[in-house]
């Protein structure tokens, strides 16, 4: 690597022969009370003009860092310590802030992580596009409002004049992201710096949004820097790619071929981890024509395998809970008194049979979570009727309800939400068993080891605070919660979704593990169809609150019936892309 | 790198002992098992204006509670004969007007000022925090009720309030004056409170223990109340100056505690009719005030910023 730096350093005469961005032994470390923590230590990165260049890691490997030190965007206690960013030959590093803002926006763009909070609720669209023209001098007087007008066309925004003047709560999700994509190439950068631009959004808007990227930065040369944790994405949008890992570069080159050939052990495991591609595997696994050195002997899938096995032997019984044309309409008050419906969840019906999993899928505001919120008796129902073990769930009270509640147990998404700060470990897992007053306080903490060893965690995390613990931990933790009162049904709301694809391999594996021996049911909802394909023996497809497909996962990924489906498979960034494991 | 095509970038893997691979989300058993109120003692010891705040507080207590050891003058033995005198040996800080002791009538009138204070600031926090608690978490009818109420008590400052009531009260005396500031002040705490319950009913712990089948009272209990007291603490902690600092002001009205009472109110209101020819005894109750209040303030400073959540980053 070094030397390559030192070549391309002589032939800084011949531009096209340059890189546009150069960053050589990069060191950034964060001031805590305990003295300089590294964050970056010593990466190298190469992008030429109109490159696109992904880095992936998981959470913690310094990538996002890295990105931002590019522009001097290190939030708090951070800085560069060490090591050149080099710009079209000129050190970043060295420039004062006044240089530096000058070349954002205006040389570097950027367009950050989550649509939801990077737009200031009370300003319109148009003030923020036109403070971001004013600000790099892009235009001058009345042309500002033109060149607004231009920008947000070209981020593919329809009547985008009119537009300028909505707020943007009146915009979705993908909308925001197109303002956001249309500011950050506002002034024509050179360069655009993405920070997992799609990650909040769903997989059919993602595609819509990185297809328009992709035009976009290639009509204008742009080179683009992807932050991003999906290989898949890096796989079908990325030319060069950088694998970062403990604030290191462990690989880096052509991003086909290190995901075909990976070579550092540590991105031969990533890519063995990336759920969307091992489910194809697993199909195979099970139709028969299993090879099982493709896996690497992996545990995750070799017990998946084995379920998948004993899913076709089991016999069909009656179903554990059954959901009949249930609906959730919520009133939304309009101005005065006048109230709006919103149907939620419409006519939906579906059964789960004891010991088997049943995913419901479907992008944001489709109505999965009402589901699983109702079958939990955390919402009503509005019409219909859940049916759990051949009881009618809705108006059980007292007693009745707590026994409910000991046999069908929820885990929810965010790892950080879901366990009170306040209460260590020990105690957050004895909790359902001091509410439902199970055993003395010496049973209560054998069975609390008993849970952690269930988990796969030491025995001395009973003392540990959930701010100690790490997101897949708190998950573990959350399912070992769960399971403190041996229920029948687990609830899984988007239960792996925000966690890094190792560990979520590794949480889905547990879980996998759990059922097969303590005879679980799980209820799984999801957005991510990887997933799904990976734990899942039913699939129920969601869409604007009604099912519009349910079948076996098997049918649902093979043949999906309903266009809707065949356009969310569609969308999975990579999914076709041929990853290679050893 | 030696190709010279300028675009390509040859595949570079690192070498593999430069970052071993640790396995997969593995607890990190190298450090102590910390709760929030260990991170926040924690973050509090490493400020000097902790340490030098407690100390003060701490001193002052003493004071409050054994104000014999600290004086060995009475502070009722007053000579007219050295009215107005300056210091002399064993009398520190000169005489009053009616010739008592200054340092000493300043050690003994503190208990009256740090009773009005500790009492209103507890009352106030346990009414405010009880009402907050169970506004913010039930909602509704109860909610909207004790709000209007309390919106009702804002609206009436504190000292003027509390003029009204204390100029028709029989007996005058720290319990009384302290109960009146905390019939004015509760709804402040009980804002406070409720407005953090109302957030962190809605967390997903909460929406956790439900689904376990933990009772609604035992969640208040359990969850929510330990998680919504951090703004009162560091509120309580400040108010606590500012209650003896409406004690001092009562008492310089006249309307707070009578006369026969030591505080440093009282003491501050009898010194300025010598305000032009003996300003030091006004100076030296309103020093001591000034550094009470201060202690309390900058503990209430330091407090929050341990407590303060936003702070403290996610590890």
């Amino acid at each position: 690597m070094t030397l390559l730096l030192n070549e391309t350093e002589g032939q800084q005469v011949d531009s096209s022969n340059t890189p546009l961005l150069q960053i050589r032994n990069l060191e950034v470390g964060f001031r805590t009370q305990r003295g300089m923590v590294p964050a970056v230590r010593g990466v190298d990165i190469t992008l030429y003009a109109g490159q696109t260049l992904a880095i992936v890691g998981e959470s913690g490997s310094g990538k996002t860092t890295t990105a931002q030190s590019i522009i001097d965007l290190l939030p708090g206690t951070g800085q560069v310590t060490g090591g050149q960013i080099l710009f079209e030959g000129r050190d970043l590093t060295k420039l004062s802030p006044k240089e530096i803002q000058d070349v954002r926006g205006r040389l570097i763009g950027y367009v950050p992580q989550d649509p939801m909070s990077n737009l200031n609720p009370v300003w319109n669209i148009g003030f923020q596009v036109e403070e971001a023209i004013r600000a790099n001098n892009v235009a001058q007087g009345k042309d500002v409002r033109l060149r607004a007008i231009q920008v947000l066309q070209e981020a593919g925004l329809s009547d985008a004049a009119d537009r300028l003047k909505q707020y943007p709560h009146q915009f979705s999700g993908g909308m925001r992201q197109r303002v956001l994509i249309g500011i950050g190439l506002s002034a024509r950068p050179k360069l655009l710096i993405a920070d997992e631009p799609t990650s909040a959004l769903d997989v059919t808007v993602q595609r819509q949004i990185l297809d328009h990227l992709g035009t976009l930065t290639r009509d204008y040369g742009t080179s683009v820097l992807f932050i991003t944790h999906d290989l898949g994405l890096a796989a079908e949008r990325a030319e060069q790619l950088v694998v970062m890992y403990k604030g290191k570069v462990v690989e880096s080159g052509p991003s086909q071929e290190i995901l075909a050939n990976p070579k550092h052990p540590y991105t031969q495991r990533l890519v063995s981890a990336a759920p969307s591609l091992a489910s194809r595997r697993i199909q195979s696994a099970k139709s028969g024509s299993a090879d099982t050195a493709i896996f690497g002997g992996g545990s995750l899938d070799a017990t998946l395998i084995e379920r998948a096995a004993e899913r076709e032997e089991a016999a069909p019984t009656k179903d554990l809970i059954s959901v009949q044309s249930v609906s959730k309409t919520y009133r939304i008050r309009q101005q005065g008194l006048k109230y709006n419906e919103l149907r939620a969840v419409d006519d939906v019906s579906f059964g789960i049979q004891r010991g088997t999993t049943t995913a419901i899928v479907g992008e944001s505001g489709s109505g999965k979570s009402t589901v699983a919120k109702m079958i939990l008796q955390l919402e009503s129902v509005t019409s219909g009727r859940i049916e759990f073990d051949g009881q009618d769930v809705a108006g059980l009270k007292g007693a009745e309800l707590l026994k409910f509640r000991r046999r069908v147990q929820p885990v929810f998404q965010d790892p950080y939400g879901s366990l009170d700060p306040q209460y260590n470990v020990g105690n957050t897992i004895a909790e359902p068993l001091l509410a439902h007053r199970v055993g003395t306080a010496k049973e209560r903490q054998a069975r609390v080891l008993e849970l952690l060893d269930q988990v796969s965690l030491p025995a001395s995390t009973r003392y540990r605070y959930p701010s100690e613990l790490s997101g897949g931990q708190r998950q573990r933790i959350a399912v070992a919660r769960a399971l403190a009162l041996k229920p029948d049904v687990l609830v899984l709301d988007e239960a792996v979704s925000a966690l890094d694809v190792l560990v979520q391999g590794q949480v889905l594996n547990l879980l996998t593990e759990l059922q097969s021996e303590l005879g679980l049911t799980y209820l799984f909802i999801t957005h991510d169809l990887a997933v799904v394909r990976l734990i899942a023996d039913n699939v129920c497809v969601m869409k604007k609150g009604k099912i519009i497909e349910a079948a076996t996962t098997d049918e649902v990924f093979d043949a999906p019936k309903q266009s809707y489906t065949q356009e969310l498979l569609a969308a999975i960034p990579g999914g076709n892309f041929e990853f290679g494991r050893q | 790198m030696q190709n010279r095509n300028h675009r390509s970038q040859e595949h570079y893997v690192a070498p593999f002992e430069e970052t071993p691979i640790a396995s997969v989300d593995r607890l990190d058993d190298s450090q102590k098992a910390r709760s929030t109120w260990a991170d926040a003692w924690d973050a509090m010891r490493r400020r000097p204006s902790f340490w030098i705040s407690s100390a003060l507080i701490v001193l002052i207590l003493i004071v409050a509670a054994f104000p014999g050891l600290f004086a060995q003058v009475s502070p009722t033995h007053c000579l007219l004969a050295l009215s107005n005198g300056g210091p002399e040996a064993g009398h520190p800080l000169g005489f009053t007007r009616q010739g008592c002791d200054v340092y000493s009538r300043i050690i003994f009138g503190a208990q009256a000022s740090v009773m009005v204070g500790v009492l209103a600031t507890l009352l106030v926090t346990i009414t405010g925090v009880i009402i907050g608690a169970l506004a913010g978490y039930y909602g509704g009818f109860l909610d909207t009720f004790v709000s209007r109420i309390g919106d009702i008590f804002f609206a009436i400052p504190t000292v003027l309030g509390a003029i009204v009531l204390m100029s028709v009260l029989p007996e005058r005396t720290p319990a009384t004056v302290a109960l009146v500031l905390s019939i004015f002040a509760w709804p402040q705490i009980a804002r406070i409170m409720r407005g953090a319950v109302l957030s962190a009913r809605n967390s997903d712990y909460v929406m956790a223990s439900t689904a376990l089948g933990v009772s609604k009272f035992r969640i208040l209990i359990r969850h929510v109340v330990p998680n919504s007291i951090a703004p009162v603490i560091v509120v309580a902690t400040i108010s606590l100056g500012t209650f003896i600092v409406a004690e001092a002001t009562l008492s310089f009205l006249g309307i707070g505690l009578p006369g026969s009472v030591m505080s440093w109110g009282n003491d501050i209101s009898q010194a300025q009719t010598s305000i032009r020819t003996n300003p030091q005894i006004l100076l030296f109750p309103s020093a001591a005030l000034s550094i009470t209040v201060l202690s309390f303030l900058m503990l209430g400073d330091v407090v929050r910023d341990a407590l303060d959540p936003a702070a403290r980053a996610r590890r």
